[in-house]
């Protein structure tokens, strides 16, 4: 039946994973943006500028989105989840307080400098502002995340009449799986924020834009994405380590294990079956989940079996773990061989380009998957060990959720649709834009200057590019 | 100092702060977006009324993330009933900022023959966020019952406060704007502000008389003769600002932010008045502060914290509106 409880889950599932798209990218592309305007102010080359200039535009539509769909996830604790608050209302409260007063009114302030204050504050109070924002993203990153692994792995605090109440704030907020998600999300945002430059960047050069800064921004992405794919996987192990021994029964599920085992093998393929309490179709290397989990080829690791009735839905869990290491490892191998192409200036293979054009949102799946199976993996609980889900749901009717969730999806809908066609509808604008030069190897091999300048008169028709396009 | 029983009192003060400065600031920034001329040829007037409120619409939505965030932190249990009582209201309310705090991107960025329609998503959302903003105030002060008459005077408040966004909206908009604009948004204020007058004799006849309690704290003797100030002064206010609005604009543009300055007194009166009928019950008739707040080590944690950032917070605010101080004509999107 649809009750409260899963119309709730749906709901805050469809919310936080609308909301996740946009933070997962602007946490990192405002530092990729402050990295183009310290380019800038250091060079004085136009073309950073230029570059700067297209991507604070998409930054301001991503934050725009991000913000909407946040306002909404900070009513949601209270609509849907009163008991979440009533129980640990002592905790979430101050980190989800911190968030506000040291990330949001810093980040929303400064955002308006950035993008309305170029021509009113000078060079370098903007680029403060850019680093303001930046930092702001961040810190926000920090203290949500700081709550959602105390709801992990829960620490600092004890139980008077029912109620969480701290005993210390350290480690509350540094709880033992805190500093894995905050680096492993970090990076994932920086990754998922490298190939959505590189992808847009790699989309204008295949219209055909002939210009410097779209170059400069897919190289800066595959670069940045080349240093972190091997450090996502190294940290994720970590994570993954870290999560064994906190919440055996997620890594379980994960690695789809029925019944404890010695030498269990790393599947990378199977249907696991819930009713039969097995794996079909298993595809696996022999001993390779305890080698990974325990470093020993015979390391013992708990089965599902010693959490009868008290562990999460495997196939979510287990397929979502499949899909983000399979990106994460494919993101991996695409940045290397890019970077090895772009080498001293080189242009990209048109074979490249479309696979990186074809990868602008791979980090959005990867992003969903890591958190499906961070949080569906954490189910029956709500709090780890202190709050079940079904204990925390609001006692609104049914009717009334099914009411929102419909009106949020359309509007989800809507705006995700309308936000990648904007985004298509911006990278064609720009390729029209006129410039004086175009990049050009000179003998030395260095790419020459270039003088890149907006101008009305030449409005290179293609599709329906509308006038004031630069505005 | 920092007990158990003056710390919810520090709190609902910092929470009813929080309110009105966000009534104050998204409120003219929503009554912007209410005043939104639709017609094809006054896009001109539109981009300009827009520009006028770019580059601070996210930092003051973000006071309503405070104001929640502090219940929250708080108040816990008022939170939660408040919230489940407004299911709806809310739930329409969010719908309301998505669709506003959106098509301030889009119509820069789509394609001109879609600019108009972003434009109408602007002005529905700003008005669906009023009108749900007004409903939840009305239905706070009658209790969450949902019968007849609450539904009816919630109504009436959904109107008011709609007419209220509109006339601090105006107001900030003379303050901003120069030539026909300007003499629009004077008309626009002084009829918006017409509305609001009546809005707010209506509600304050109406809050005391199906609360006995509140009509008993108003005119209980000694403090009567004081708290009656705040009517006064708040009627004396109104009556000022209307006279003020027939001179406007004058000469080199003198007084052009005095309306504004005016409209502030009035929503800080109005909710004092609102706040001194409750105070200290934080869900009218059902708790009060004391019985709602959380654990004290909690509050202690973050009022430490908002001790240091809130005036830093307020510093760079400040810089923000003094880098955009003056018209709002010269404002573009990057
Ligand atoms: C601070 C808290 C917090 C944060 C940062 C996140 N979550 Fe979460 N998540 C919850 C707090 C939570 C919750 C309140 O605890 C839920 C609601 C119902 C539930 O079961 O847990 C939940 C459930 C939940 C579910 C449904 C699980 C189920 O019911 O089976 C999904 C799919 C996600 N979340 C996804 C996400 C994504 C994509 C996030 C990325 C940002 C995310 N969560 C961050
Ligand atoms: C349940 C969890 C969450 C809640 C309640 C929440 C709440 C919010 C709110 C209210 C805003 C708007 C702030 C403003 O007005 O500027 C926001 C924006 C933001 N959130 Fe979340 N959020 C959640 C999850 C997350 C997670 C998991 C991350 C990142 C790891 C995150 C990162 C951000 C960032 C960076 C912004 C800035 C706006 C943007 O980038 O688009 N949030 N969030
Ligand atoms: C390549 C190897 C990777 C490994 C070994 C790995 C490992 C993990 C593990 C074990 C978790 C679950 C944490 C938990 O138990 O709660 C996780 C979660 C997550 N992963 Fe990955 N991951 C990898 C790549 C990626 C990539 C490429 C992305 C995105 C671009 C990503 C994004 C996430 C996110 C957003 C979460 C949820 C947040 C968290 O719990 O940290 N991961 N990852």
């Amino acid at each position: 039946m649809l009750d409260t409880l899963i119309l709730s889950r749906v709901q805050f599932a469809a919310n936080i994973s609308f909301h996740i798209l946009f933070p997962t990218i602007t946490i990192a592309l405002c530092w990729i943006v402050f990295f183009f305007k310290l380019r800038y102010d250091q060079t004085q080359n136009p073309v950073w500028m230029r570059a700067y200039r297209f991507w604070i535009k998409i930054l301001a539509l991503t934050f725009a989105l991000g913000v909407v769909s946040g306002i909404t996830m900070s009513f949601q604790f209270g609509t849907n989840w009163p008991g979440f608050m009533e129980t640990v209302g002592n905790i979430a409260g101050p980190l989800l307080g911190y968030e506000v007063l040291t990330a949001f009114f810093l980040e929303a302030t400064f955002l308006g400098i950035m993008l309305f204050g170029i021509n009113r504050v000078p060079s370098k109070v903007h680029t403060f502002s850019a680093l303001m924002v930046a930092i702001g993203t961040t810190l926000s990153a920090f203290w949500i995340l700081a709550l959602n692994s105390w709801m992990h792995t829960p620490a600092g605090y004890e139980m008077i009449d029912g109620v969480a109440h701290v005993t210390s704030w350290w480690e509350v907020i540094f709880n033992p799986s805190f500093p894995y998600r905050l680096a492993h999300m970090l990076i994932a945002s920086g990754l998922t924020a490298a190939f959505f430059v590189a992808g847009i960047s790699a989309y204008r050069i295949r219209l055909g834009d002939p210009k410097k800064a779209p170059r400069l921004a897919l190289k800066t992405g595959l670069i940045v994405a080349a240093i972190l794919a091997p450090l996502q996987a190294f940290v994720g192990d970590l994570h993954g380590l870290n999560t064994l021994e906190h919440q055996p029964e997620k890594i379980a599920a994960v690695e789809g294990i029925w019944h404890t085992e010695k030498g269990a093998p790393l599947l990378l393929f199977a249907v696991p079956d819930g009713e039969a309490k097995t794996n079909h179709f298993a595809v696996g290397i022999p001993k390779g989940a305890s080698l990974i989990l325990t470093h020993e080829l015979d390391g013992e690791l708990q089965g599902l079996n010693e959490f009868e009735g008290q562990h999460p839905p495997v196939a979510p869990a287990f397929f979502g773990f499949r899909i983000m290491v399979g990106i994460g490892f494919l993101m991996w191998l695409v940045a290397w061989v890019a970077s090895y192409q772009l080498r001293n200036g080189r242009e990209a293979s048109p074979l490249l380009l479309r696979v990186v054009s074809f990868m602008t949102f791979s980090g959005w799946i990867s992003t969903l998957a890591g958190w499906y199976v961070t949080e569906i993996g954490r189910q029956p609980w709500l709090v780890t060990g202190v709050l079940k889900t079904a204990d925390a749901v609001t006692p609104v009717p049914p009717s009334h959720v099914g009411l929102s969730l419909t009106l949020y999806l359309l509007v989800y809908a809507f705006l995700l649709w309308a936000y990648i066609h904007t985004l298509r509808l911006m990278a064609r604008k720009s390729v029209t834009v006129e410039e004086f030069e175009t990049a050009t190897r000179s003998l030395d091999g260095s790419l020459s200057h270039e003088l890149e300048l907006t101008s009305e008169t030449s409005t290179t028709d293609i599709n329906h590019t509308p006038k004031g396009a630069n505005s | 100092m920092m007990d158990a029983h003056t710390l919810p009192i520090i709190f609902v003060a910092l929470t009813g702060l929080a309110v009105v400065v966000y009534a104050i600031l998204d409120g003219y920034d929503l009554g912007v977006g209410i005043l939104l001329p639709m017609d094809d040829r006054e896009e001109a007037d539109r981009d300009t009324m827009i520009a006028s409120i770019g580059p601070f619409w996210d930092a003051n939505e973000t006071w309503l993330v405070l104001a929640i965030g502090l219940l929250l932190i708080a108040f816990p249990a008022a939170h939660s009933v408040v919230l489940t009582h407004l299911y709806l209201p809310v739930a329409i309310m969010l719908i309301g900022l998505i669709m506003r705090g959106v098509a301030f991107d889009f119509r820069a960025k789509a394609a001109i023959d879609h600019k108009l329609a972003w434009d109408r998503c602007f002005k529905m959302g700003s008005l669906l966020t009023t009108f749900s903003q007004g409903f939840m105030l009305g239905m706070y002060v009658m209790g969450f019952q949902y019968d007849w008459p609450s539904v009816l005077f919630a109504t009436l408040s959904a109107f008011g406060v709609t007419a209220a966004y509109s006339y601090i909206g105006g107001a900030w908009l003379i303050m901003k704007t120069e030539g026909e604009l300007q003499k629009q948004a004077v008309r626009w204020t002084r009829n918006s502000g017409r509305a609001t007058f009546i809005g707010v004799v209506a509600v304050s006849l109406v809050n005391p008389m199906v609360n006995p309690g509140v009509f008993n704290r108003w005119f209980e003797f000694p403090l009567v003769m004081f708290v009656l100030l705040i009517p006064a002064l708040c009627f004396f206010a109104f009556i000022f600002n209307d006279v003020l609005l027939a001179r406007l604009p004058k000469q080199n543009d003198r007084h052009c932010w005095l309306p504004f300055l005016m409209v502030i007194a009035i929503f800080i009166l109005c909710f004092s008045a609102l706040g001194f009928s409750f105070f200290p019950e934080i869900v009218p008739g059902q708790m009060t502060i004391w019985q709602a707040a959380s654990a004290p080590e909690s509050l202690r944690f973050i009022l430490w914290g908002a001790i240091v950032v809130i005036p830093v917070i307020l510093m760079y605010t400040a810089f923000s509106y003094k880098i955009f101080h003056g018209k709002a004509t010269e404002l573009h999107y990057h």
